[in-house]
């Protein structure tokens, strides 16, 4: 029991020092350095990734609608948050709207919240659409469900494009002119806080019921866990997650826009989820660093002409990448960590010889 | 006789034109091993199903401590292809879901055993205790029912400890040899403080010896929890060694009910079921 109380302690340290050194690379690149996107956008789809992990690897729910609560999430952020009257005019200019002294404003929202508030209410608005939408779509199963998701999530991306709600949501026109963060270490805090939670959450009594849930429906129904009530727990606060995480995606971009919010955007966390693992928290984050990395940065390479003449060519990196993940999916089907979490207990009980299992049969 | 637990009237659950209950009506009393025998396919565990919120009945009434929980009577489709008896008999439409019916104090366990595979032992009684937190997500989250939590783990241990499988709490539930993961699902059950436990074939797959400990451990634990058992099995020696009342079923029908003496020597049972008197 102290042996475990040790190891968690040095597990927080290295998890401090981690954002110590965060900390230290903010002094040391620019904002534009490819390190620096790679982290920031690795922070985000880490949060996501997790998100997705508590509804699918933790509570059994496959659901696909993460991508739309992205979206819901960097909207709400983006609209709230444009600073000034003037701004707002550049933004939303082909939707202006005739006050009644007669001067043109852009968009519907005239005033800005803090950036912090924004963000809450991003969480806010994707779990209140989450709500909602569980009520039906959480009484199906499995790919249904799954189904149902999807179709919420691309219903939600092709509304907000309505020319209807343009005063709102611009169209199919960019947001942008927001606040956002340019150095690393916000993301990071923002993104671990929210990961805590979620540990958090996973760890308590509720977490386990959601377990219970992912093994046996029926057990789990017949231990008194109320169904219904589990899963829209499960589903509403993965949404918020999500949608703090659509958040800070909008900042990582500083232009935001529907388009990029489709199914494929959710198949690349659904991707990070299992090349983590499904349910593993720290299993995704790693894979949603590693993710990242490798797509964006470490086989740019191979997009270079002449790297391996008359082959590589712009573009090529992809088809590379497609392959690596073939592989991965082919023999390392429980992903990088399984179901386990890293940890320093973990670590060093791998290293000392597991003690034979006995089990008297009384 | 001491007072009535569980009290179902009348129950029969029709499946489109399969009429799978057809009008049962049984009583188990406080403190009673009751057991519900029949050959394969008499639907037993369809009945348990229904008594514990899984399936609405098509018709009738289950009443537990006096008050009626579920009832039911035949409606939409089945106003036409209704084929039971006693229609207009009920009118009110009682259901609740399983997880209710639980918290009522109904536990039960299943023909194939359902522990939660990723979980350990201690864990998997854990769950149980989840039904009786008053804490709330919040509170929950940020740890601030480590009261309710240590006290929640100090009483699955108690009763890990009552039904010998504290020596095994952090071992996988699906890696215990099979008797012991029939135990654990009882204790699984027992943690949710049951008045009633339903046991669904407890013996099934069981040799002669696990039976034998299984029997004692009905035994004592309902001494040792005062809950009341009421439980299908298939196992004769078993059944007629603990059981204080038996029913009969086939074919969804009750054919007779006594006590193990008057089951054993009871005609219609022998003939549709015990199939001859050497056998048992």
């Amino acid at each position: 029991m102290n042996k475990k109380r040790v190891c968690t302690l040095v597990d927080v340290l290295v998890i401090v020092l981690l954002f110590a050194l965060i900390a230290f690379a903010d002094t040391k690149l620019n904002s534009f350095d490819i390190l620096a996107k790679i982290l920031q956008k690795g922070a985000v789809f880490a949060l996501i990734a997790v998100s997705m992990n508590l509804l699918n690897g933790f509570t059994g729910l496959f659901s696909l609608g993460q991508a739309g609560f992205m979206l819901l999430g960097a909207y709400t952020y983006a609209i709230f948050t444009i600073p000034t009257t003037e701004d707002r005019l550049a933004v939303y200019k082909y939707y202006t709207m005739t006050m009644a002294d007669g001067t043109e404003t852009g968009g519907l929202v005239q005033f800005a919240l803090p950036v912090a508030a924004a963000i809450l209410l991003a969480g806010l608005v994707a779990a209140v659409f989450a709500f909602f939408i569980g009520l039906p779509v959480l009484r199906l199963k499995s790919d249904y469900l799954a189904i149902a998701t999807l179709g919420f999530a691309e219903i939600l991306r092709a509304i907000c494009q309505w020319k209807g709600l343009g005063v709102l949501t611009n169209g199919s026109n960019q947001l942008r002119k927001y606040p956002y963060f340019k150095s690393i270490l916000p993301y990071f805090l923002i993104s671990g806080v929210c990961i805590a939670i979620i540990a958090l959450l996973i760890r308590s009594t509720y977490g386990r019921a959601f377990k219970a849930i992912r093994d046996d429906e029926v057990a789990a129904e017949a231990m008194g866990i109320n169904l219904t009530k589990h899963k829209m727990i499960a589903f509403v606060t993965s949404s918020f997650f999500a949608g703090v995480g659509g958040a800070l995606f909008a900042m990582y971009q500083n232009t935001i826009q529907a388009k990029p919010f489709t199914t494929t955007l959710t198949y690349e966390i659904l991707l990070i989820v299992v090349i983590g693992g499904i349910g593993s928290i720290s299993g995704s984050v790693i894979a949603s660093f590693l993710y990242i990395a490798c797509s964006e940065w470490w086989l740019r390479f191979l997009d270079a002409d002449g790297v391996i003449p008359g082959v590589t060519r712009n573009g090529f990196r992809l088809v590379v990448f497609s392959a690596v993940i073939m592989i991965i999916v082919l023999f390392f089907r429980r992903g990088i960590m399984g179901d386990k979490e890293l940890s320093t207990y973990r670590l060093l009980g791998g290293l000392t010889p597991k003690k034979k299992k006995e089990v008297s049969g009384k | 006789m001491s007072k009535n637990l569980l009290h179902v009237e009348n129950v029969t659950m029709q499946f489109g034109g399969v009429v799978a209950v057809n009008n049962l009506t049984l009583d188990v009393c406080e403190g009673e091993i009751v057991s519900l025998i029949g050959p394969n396919g008499a639907v037993k565990t369809t009945a348990f199903n229904v008594v514990t919120g899984v399936y609405e009945p098509t018709n009738g009434l289950v009443s537990f401590d006096g008050k009626t929980i579920i009832e039911s009577f035949p409606r939409g489709k089945m106003k036409k292809a209704y084929a039971g008896e006693n229609r207009g008999m009920y009118t009110h439409r009682i259901v609740r879901t399983p997880d209710k019916i639980t918290k009522l104090g109904i536990a039960r366990t299943f023909q194939n055993i359902r522990l939660f595979k990723s979980m350990t032992v201690f864990e998997n009684v854990l769950v149980a205790m989840h039904m009786r937190k008053k804490s709330n997500l919040f509170t929950a989250t940020f740890m601030l029912n480590y009261k309710e939590e240590r006290a929640m783990r100090a009483e699955v241990e108690h009763l890990l400890s009552e039904v010998g499988l504290l020596d095994v709490r952090d071992e996988l539930a699906t890696s215990l040899p099979y008797g012991m993961q029939r135990r654990l699902e009882i204790a699984r059950a027992l943690a949710t403080k049951p008045t009633l436990l339903l046991l669904d074939e407890p013996a099934a797959g069981m040799n002669p010896q696990e039976t034998d400990e299984l029997t004692a451990f009905i035994r004592y634990i309902r001494d040792k929890f005062g809950v009341t058992i009421f439980m299908i099995e298939h196992h004769m020696n078993l059944v007629m060694d603990i059981s204080d009342r038996i029913y009969v079923i086939d074919f969804g029908k009750l054919i007779a009910h006594g006590t193990p003496e008057e089951i054993q020597n009871n005609e219609v049972v022998i003939k549709a079921y015990l199939g001859g008197s050497d056998d048992v």
